[in-house]
């Protein structure tokens, strides 16, 4: 097997790896979570290509084909892919809320704005008490 | 219906889930998701009687036998952690009555509690599936319900908690599934019996070390073991007082008893642990999740703070027991399981009294807390108590069988860590008896939590009392887990 022949392999070790990094190093909430969105991606490519077999067929049963591709692979990843869906929708929720209550979506900031929380009387740890009553 | 039993567990509250969210008003929700949950708790107890009397359930969802079909198996092991957290939920939605009404906006309640039915449905089809990848299915939406709920916490830091733990509990379920990808394309199967057939033929491959290797790190972010616990205590202090009470009960146990089952009866213990040595592994992580959170947990200025992070340090005991690898240590490892489930459930429930009441669980809102809610008080007590492990208390059974556990094994100073350990416990926890009851407050009205909240505790606190004197039923059932992961009969 030639270095190429691992074509796919390698790209998906870049890609996740790219996210991975960007998911731990970013200070931006937004970046981070596609940070995590590339590394789950990543995921996806790398199932589907465990699915591959050399020479064979789209896996739906024709005249004359002997050999198919997995197809296990490909269900596996829709689901998948349905949970990353809603992992970024629910991430993506979060951060519009967090921006509306903190004004800032930025880690660095907003470490030293809970902080400030913290350090205020008790009785402020609920800033927004009121909100609901 | 008797055949169907299994998978109805983890239906049942899947389908009551969305009926909830439409539901017009949040009690009519809180109705009906607590009569679910105690409907579960009846299946659960039923499927343990029949696994006890009958042996292994195999269940064929849809009719696919294993292993092309996604399997439900029930053995000793998982049918005792699925009664687990069906008791602790059927105890939790109760006591969630007025503390989500005190908490949660009135037209985020019935979203509030299809979520927790989400969450309730997730963690048990953890455990009684036998198919890798329906894990990773449950973990998700059991997972991103936990996120959602947490996110409701009234404190604007429950949504920043939130997020970061959608970020690395995101990662973990990732690394989770790239793990079992790599065992897949190894082995060509995703049945947990058939994986365990096939992987001793592979093991040697650097894919299968690979494989273990992010299932484990997938897995230890999902229990919170040290280093991975970093979202832990802000998600548990910010989140509403009904999840701060149902989470470290349920979800850190479910990931625990993952990786037993992925330890013990997927790798097997001579590959996971002699060939890799995972368990030295276990060990130095376990000794410093139990010493580092204990610190941390002396140094917490909120009584929320100070239990999530002797969480961590529990866990650390959990993983402790497993990693000794012997009958006797998996034995304390599934009691303690089994015990802190019962411990922490009772101790935030408390809190949860007192989030009522007082509004806020710093150390000054407890300050003459034994004079203005005697029955909390008195259940935090006993619960802490139970924590630190005093004899009486279920949590000196666990503790007791963990340094036998390390005794017989030879590992002395373990024993001098456990014991060090417990004495940071009874710090902590003293920190909040002495302020309780012995701190000067000029506010002596009696307001105790209404009956709705009080029971449950107690039935919990009660619980901690009677597995610490008869340890026949919890010990025995123990025992039947470690038969099961010892490869024994069930």
């Amino acid at each position: 097997m030639s270095w190429l022949g691992h074509f796919n392999y390698w790209v998906v070790i870049i890609v996740m790896m790219t996210g991975l990094y960007m998911a731990v190093a970013q200070s931006d909430l937004m970046r981070k979570l596609i940070g995590v969105t590339l590394f789950q991606t990543a995921v996806f490519f790398l199932y589907i290509s465990f699915g591959y077999v050399r020479g064979a067929q789209v896996p739906i049963l024709t005249e004359g084909a002997e050999r198919y591709s997995n197809p296990l692979p490909h269900v596996l990843i829709l689901t998948a892919i349905v949970v990353g869906v809603a992992t970024t929708a629910l991430g993506l929720a979060l951060v519009v809320r967090i921006r509306e209550r903190y004004g800032s979506i930025d880690e660095a900031e907003l470490a030293t704005l809970a902080d400030e929380v913290e350090d205020l009387e008790p009785r402020d740890d609920f800033d927004d008490q009121d909100e609901h009553h | 219906m008797r055949e169907h039993l299994p998978i109805l567990l983890v239906i049942l509250p899947l389908l009551a889930a969305p009926i909830c969210s439409v539901l017009p008003r949040g009690r009519l929700a809180w109705l009906l998701a607590t009569l679910v949950s105690w409907a579960v708790l009846a299946i659960a107890a039923i499927l343990l009687v029949r696994v006890q009397a009958e042996g292994v359930i195999s269940y064929a969802v849809g009719g696919w036998p294993a292993p092309i079909g996604i399997e439900y198996r029930l053995d000793g092991l998982n049918a005792l952690v699925q009664l687990l957290v069906a008791a602790l939920a059927a105890c939790v939605l109760p006591f969630a009555g007025r503390s989500v009404d005190d908490e949660i906006a009135a037209d985020r309640q019935p979203g509030f509690y299809a979520l927790m039915l989400l969450l309730i449905a997730g963690l048990l089809g953890i455990v009684a599936t036998g198919d890798t990848f329906n894990v990773f299915v449950f973990l998700e939406i059991s997972s991103l319900a936990t996120y959602a709920l947490i996110a409701l916490g009234r404190d604007r830091r429950a949504l920043l908690a939130a997020y970061r733990y959608l970020i690395l509990g995101s990662i973990g379920a990732t690394f989770y599934l790239i793990g079992i990808g790599l065992l897949y394309a190894l082995t060509g199967t995703l049945n947990m019996q058939d994986l365990a057939a096939r992987l001793p033929a592979v093991a040697d491959s650097r894919t299968a070390h690979t494989a273990v290797t992010l299932v484990m790190v997938g897995l230890g972010i999902k229990m919170a073991l040290f280093p991975l616990h970093l979202w832990l205590p802000n998600a548990y202090r910010f989140a509403p007082s009904a999840i701060s009470a149902l989470l470290p009960a349920t979800a850190t146990k479910v990931a625990v008893y993952l990786m037993l089952r992925f330890v013990f009866d997927i790798f097997g213990v001579d590959f996971a642990f002699g060939r890799l040595a995972l368990n030295e592994v276990l060990l130095a992580l376990a000794a410093a999740a139990m010493l580092s959170a204990s610190l941390a947990a002396m140094q917490q200025r909120n009584v929320k703070g100070i239990l999530a992070y002797s969480s961590v340090a529990q866990v650390g005991y959990i993983v402790l027991g497993a990693a000794l690898a012997t009958p006797t240590g998996l034995t304390a490892s599934l009691l303690h399981l089994f015990n802190h489930a019962l411990m922490k459930g009772a101790l935030f429930m408390a809190l949860g009294c007192v989030m009522l009441r007082v509004g806020r669980c710093d150390l000054d809102a407890i300050r003459g807390l034994g004079r203005r809610m005697p029955w909390t008080a008195a259940a935090f007590v006993v619960a802490g108590l139970s924590l630190v492990g005093v004899p009486l208390t279920a949590g000196f059974i666990s503790k007791w069988y963990l340094v036998l556990a390390a005794l017989e094994a030879g590992w002395w100073p373990l024993v001098i860590l456990i014991l060090v350990a417990s004495l940071m416990a009874l710090i902590y926890v003293w920190r909040v008896v002495a302020l309780a009851y012995f701190a000067p407050n000029e506010c002596r009205r009696r307001e105790e939590a209404p009956l709705s909240m009080l029971v449950p505790l107690w039935i919990l606190v009660l619980a901690n009392v009677w597995f610490g004197i008869d340890t026949r039923l919890s010990v025995g059932m123990a025992e039947a887990g470690v038969r099961v992961l010892m490869g024994g009969t069930p």
